[in-house]
């Protein structure tokens, strides 16, 4: 853990060094930025019927609505995971834990990213007990009671991988943990936007995954301090 | 945090060792046995892959048959266990499921192979996942002696079954007929129902009261089952226990007995055997 600590002081200080010997004082980082859309007719969503849980449902004035295909004006598309795959380092997970909230029967965020290590904490804001059961293919899979009030579930990931999570005793709450082995990502909003800041110089893989469109491709390259931009567009299917 | 510290160490140590020293690692030990894995491999191709798949991944040729998928060794997530939601289990547990079979499965005894057959094959199932020589066993939870059977204590399990929610899938009375039964599906995306407690005296993990309280304190992994480890009390565990005994009106223990002879419990086991949920139907799944 100290190694770490010490690599973590010396390493940026390094880079720091690197990039003032080459251009002499300016940090030459580009970013990548743009769009995720999607062309034809995306599955519509329907209004959740909450009255098994009376609780979760007199929280909504009108009924919250599923979120497999989340859109945004002019073919916007809402929780898509755009990440560096390919180019950028593995790095050290954060301290800050990744928070994910039980609350109203659904998670917030419905898409989660945390990086490989970092400390998820789960967390029941429901007057419910839910079971909190992520279901990994490449990590260890577990299942855990948690009533209202109690402490947060916790743990970590180890490998990267899109993991489904969903509660069993209310089965339209579904989510996913994205664990990924960079800090360059971004989750796209109502606009559908992303912006992968402080990217140096080099060739990059970027990747946008969508959990009902899959996953799509590009390989971008930046020189110094360059704003590119590319877009992805999914292809939306009505069923 | 400290504890976590200790641990990340520890497992880097592990991963180290497991990754230099020979594949001794590979055994199995369970009570005066010791299982060999090359003994196993024969056993193995012999009696388990047509389920459990050549590779141990649980698409044996008869697998599209099977309501109840074979377990995947290759994940190593096992639904019997006496260690944590989400650790390995230990050999013995292995061992058990093994000699007991899966009720309400497919998966049959197989006490008919010795011990030192059962051990063996647990050292080559073990072969199958990478889990196994990067990660230990969980360690076992640890269960307090059971209490008497008494009524104070099969009425406070009664309500802790309500307070804990049991019945959103187990039922109001145990028929494995909770409002969230009919959408439950276990992680190889197939539907599961949850345990009829009027099915029989046997559960999936084993019939005594002491793989009971195993039974949702580990949580069974692979299905919505979750873990209470960290809900219940271990003297609440043992109350919960003694209540949902009575719920099995099939089984000749004491705790139905006492339960019956009280005006509550008599009412609500006669309710139990004349409503009509045909015998043994949920035995099936």
């Amino acid at each position: 853990m100290q190694f770490w600590r010490a690599i973590k002081v010396i390493l940026p200080g390094a880079a720091m060094l690197a990039t003032f010997t080459i251009s002499g004082g300016e940090p030459q980082t580009g970013s990548i930025g743009g769009k995720v859309t999607f062309d034809g007719t995306p599955a519509k969503q329907h209004a959740i019927n909450m009255s098994q849980e009376p609780s979760c449902a007199k929280q909504y004035v009108t009924p919250a609505t599923t979120e497999s295909v989340v859109t945004g004006p002019n073919n916007a598309l809402e929780n898509v995971v755009v990440y560096v795959s390919a180019g950028a380092p593995d790095e050290p997970a954060p301290e800050q834990p990744a928070v994910l909230t039980q609350k109203g029967c659904r998670y917030a965020p419905h898409v989660i990213v945390l990086q490989v290590n970092q400390e998820l904490e789960i967390v029941n804001d429901d007057q419910t007990f839910h079971n909190v059961h992520p279901l990994p293919k490449n990590n260890r899979e577990w299942n855990k009671s948690q009533p209202p009030g109690a402490p947060p579930v916790e743990d970590k990931y180890a490998r990267p991988e899109f993991i489904p999570v969903k509660c069993n005793i209310h089965p339209w709450m579904n989510g996913t943990l994205a664990v990924l082995k960079n800090s360059h990502y971004a989750v796209t909003g109502g606009q559908g936007e992303f912006r992968l800041p402080d990217l140096p110089p080099g060739n990059y893989t970027i990747n946008a995954w969508h959990e009902s469109y899959g996953e799509q491709t590009q390989e971008v390259t930046i020189t110094g301090g360059q704003m590119k931009t590319i877009n992805f567009v999914f292809q939306a299917k009505p069923y | 945090m400290r504890a976590r510290k200790t641990n990340s160490t520890a497992l880097l140590l592990i991963t180290i060792l497991a990754g230099t020293s020979p594949v001794k690692a590979q055994e199995s030990r369970v009570g005066r046995w010791t299982g060999h894995r090359d003994a196993g491999k024969s056993l193995y191709y012999r009696y388990c892959w047509g389920c459990h798949g050549f590779r141990g991944d649980g698409n044996g040729e008869n697998a599209p048959y099977l309501s109840v998928l074979p377990r995947n060794f290759v994940t190593a997530a096992f639904k019997c266990r006496s260690t944590p939601t989400g650790t390995l289990p230990t050999d013995e547990d292995i061992f058990n499921s093994i000699t007991r079979g899966l009720n309400s499965t497919n998966m049959p005894s197989w006490i008919t192979l010795t011990g030192q057959q059962r051990a063996d094959l647990v050292a080559f199932i073990k072969t199958f996942s990478p889990r196994w020589r990067s990660e230990k066993s969980g360690d076992p939870i640890r269960i307090p002696a059971e209490p008497a059977v008494g009524l104070e204590s099969i009425k406070h399990g009664k309500e802790l079954f309500t307070k804990l929610e049991c019945w959103k899938c187990h039922g109001p009375e145990g028929r494995g007929d909770g409002p969230a039964a009919p959408s439950l599906t276990d992680s190889n995306n197939q539907p599961i129902r949850p345990y009829d407690f009027q099915s029989g005296s046997r559960f999936k993990c084993g019939s005594t009261n002491v793989d009971l309280y195993k039974i949702f304190m580990t949580g069974l992994d692979g299905t919505p089952m979750p873990s209470f480890a960290d809900v219940i009390r271990p003297d609440d565990a043992w109350d919960l226990v003694h209540y949902l005994r009575t719920l099995q009106i099939t089984y000749t223990g004491p705790e139905l007995r006492l339960w019956e002879s009280t005006p509550d419990g008599a009412e609500a086991s006669k309710a139990a055997r004349t409503s009509g949920t045909p015998t043994g139907s949920g035995n099936y799944q």
